[in-house]
């Protein structure tokens, strides 16, 4: 089985704030990891890989710096990192991410491809999707559990808002997958060590085949306009005296709503 | 659109670099630099004390668009039923079209005729329906075949869909097929006055950062929106609309569902339905804190949220989490307790009526979107506001 696995190098989004007065981000200290959900679809990965036998790929696109979450993967237990590295990449939303994505997995082939669920900077959702339309392969999302896999067919359950569904699907196929899937291993020591030395295969816009229109902000139908820092309601009422004489005044309001 | 800087202005003084979200605004030789990782996103354009920062406007963007017309919303059911997001987007749609003097379409796979017309009394002009055994139950593939079928043939300026697992798993095939922008998660949908675009507001970053997206060159304007963001429309009986049936050809599956299993855990129904949700955060401290709330909650009729902190310290399950990883509420009253309000949780519950804030920092956030505010101890404040309540309703 070809497995590859897409991850994302994103900032911790728990420490990423906006300036208020210059409405831009604050970036300064705040560090990188692999997108959380994509740990558990480099475990997915692994898992087949021990079930079916084959190789597991990591694939990447981002600029050079990404390569640390390449190396990071590789210590779980990868076989063979890919970083997809080129400055006509620059800008990409997540319909040239898709492309340029499929146009790499096409390159290096794969009868299974993974992919966290969502990344936490943008949370789009989108980019395993619309990598899966580019590849004309089917994709399931939200996956919770891979119930078989065989040459040719897997079974998993996809979580839905009332529950999930156990979906078939034939291969080759586009997982995206959720946390409940499962924990993903620690890498070790030895893991460590040989990923320290891995080499990092790089592709070029280039080496793909890429489209050139189709790439970067060139290729991206959506554009960033402005970004800025969340609305602050300006009527609210604060209650001012003892505890007791705000509780008074809260209920108060609330009984003049007919809240209560 | 470009945005550059004129070099002779430029005097180095390198205010323009901390503006740039994205880190495209580079020193060199003593003069700044705009990267081609640009994201035009305007951040810099008037930090600039010598105003040596300026936007110019390329040919491409006078690129003529495909033609097109109308706001469609693509309408989901399952097991028959059709989505609260749907009627919602119905809500959106209309004043979208109002403002565009266009109208508004409905497509709905599965369900029945009487859902379309009630789709039609929510708001549609006009309804697309297939109510083949093909699509009853989803499907990726069938799904986005129809509806890229659909829109190519009839070519809609704006598709609207359902955040859901449905919406987010299928529309982003459908927009990579026509090579159509698509925004996730909008929070708010404008037309932009002078050039008619679809202003998509959405947050990024955990929901730190609010984001304005356009789609200034590509037709359909795609966006999804999660359940409970936006209003319903006005409900009318004798609204009169169109449904054009719509049989599925040339349509395949590589999946297949094989089974469908129902868990659905009460209290999670109950929060995104409840009318009053007492909500906790880190403030709460523990298990103790949330007593203190349930006894609230029970007093008020209401169900029980937390904020991701809450539910990351393991004080509450993560069913009870409301905000940008959980659950999307908009309750008539939302009692936020010992919650900052991080926008992360702000985002999941802000379309609520109105929001009580009770915490012990005057400078929380949670205070800048409250309707009431109350700097207190919430151990000292929430029972008091319990036994008062309890004494109010006579019980």
């Amino acid at each position: 089985m070809r497995i590859i696995v897409c991850i994302k190098q994103v900032p911790d989004t728990a420490e990423v704030r906006i300036n208020p007065e210059t409405n831009t981000l604050i970036r300064d200290g705040v560090p990188s990891i692999i997108n959380p959900y994509d740990t558990h679809a480099i475990e997915a990965g692994l898992q087949i890989k021990e079930k079916t036998g084959g190789k597991v790929t990591v694939l990447t696109m981002g600029p050079p710096q990404a390569e640390s979450a390449l190396r990071e993967a590789l210590s779980m237990g990868a076989d063979e990192a890919v970083l997809l590295t080129d400055r006509a990449f620059a800008g990409s939303d997540t319909w040239a991410t898709a492309y340029t994505l499929a146009k790499a997995i096409e390159h290096i082939g794969a009868d299974v491809i993974l992919c966290g669920k969502q990344a936490i900077d943008g949370d789009t959702a989108q980019v395993g999707p619309e990598t899966a339309e580019f590849l004309d392969i089917p994709h399931i999302a939200y996956i919770r559990k891979i119930d078989d896999i065989a040459e040719g067919r897997i079974v998993v359950q996809r979580l839905m808002d009332d529950g999930y569904d156990v979906v078939e699907s034939s291969l080759p196929v586009l997982l995206t997958v959720v946390r409940e899937l499962n924990v993903p291993r620690m890498p070790s020591l030895k893991g460590k060590m040989a990923a320290k030395k891995a080499e990092i295969r790089k592709l070029s816009a280039a080496d793909i085949g890429a489209a050139e229109e189709s790439l970067g902000l060139k290729g991206s139908p959506t554009q960033v306009r402005n970004i800025f820092a969340p609305e602050v309601k300006t009527d609210r009422k604060m209650f001012e005296g003892t505890a007791e004489e705000k509780v008074d005044a809260l209920i108060k309001e609330l009984v003049g709503q007919k809240c209560l | 659109m470009l945005i550059k800087i004129n070099r002779d202005k430029c005097t180095g003084c390198e205010s323009c670099i901390q503006s740039c979200p994205f880190d495209s605004i580079v020193m060199k030789d003593e003069k700044a630099e705009i990267t081609e990782t640009c994201q035009f996103c305007r951040s810099c354009l008037n930090v600039c004390p010598e105003g040596a920062i300026y936007e110019i406007e390329e040919a491409s963007d006078k690129k003529e668009k495909e033609e097109g017309s109308g706001v469609w919303v693509y309408a989901e059911q399952r097991d028959g039923v059709i989505a609260g997001v749907s009627f919602e987007l119905l809500g959106a749609g209309r004043g979208l079209a109002n403002k565009l003097g266009t109208e508004v379409s409905a497509v709905l796979f599965g369900a029945t005729e009487a859902d379309a017309r009630e789709l039609i009394r929510w708001g549609a002009d006009r309804v697309y329906h297939c109510g083949d055994e093909l699509v009853r139950t989803f499907n990726d593939e069938p799904y986005a075949d129809l509806l890229s079928g659909l829109i190519q043939q009839y070519r809609p300026e704006i598709v609207l869909a359902g955040a859901t697992p449905i919406g987010r798993s299928f529309i982003p095939r459908v927009a990579a097929r026509l090579k159509a922008g698509l925004t996730a998660d909008c929070t708010s949908l404008e037309i932009d006055e002078d050039s008619k675009n679809l202003l998509q507001v959405r947050p990024a970053f955990g929901g730190n950062i609010m984001a304005t997206i356009l789609c200034p060159h590509t037709r359909p304007q795609m966006a999804t929106v999660r359940p409970r963001v936006m209003k319903r429309g006005e409900y009318d009986e004798s609204r009169q609309g169109e449904i054009i049936p719509v049989k599925t050809d040339n349509v395949r599956s590589r999946t297949k569902v094989i089974e469908t299993i129902k868990e659905v855990s009460d209290i999670s129904v109950n929060l995104q339905e409840a009318n009053v949700i007492v909500s906790g955060g880190r403030g709460t401290g523990g298990e103790k804190g949330f007593k203190l709330l349930h006894e609230l909650a029970e007093a008020l009729g209401a169900s029980l949220g937390a904020s991701r902190a809450a539910v990351d310290e393991g004080w509450i399950p993560y069913r009870h989490q409301v905000g940008q990883t959980g659950k999307t509420v908009g309750p008539k009253i939302y009692i936020a307790c010992g919650i900052s309000g991080a926008v992360q949780h702000v985002v999941g519950m802000q379309s609520s009526d109105i929001i009580v804030a009770i915490n012990k920092n005057p400078e929380a956030p949670i205070f800048n979107i409250a309707t009431y505010g109350i700097v207190g101890d919430l151990f000292e404040i929430v029972p008091m506001l319990t036994k008062k309540i309890k004494e109010a309703k006579g019980l």
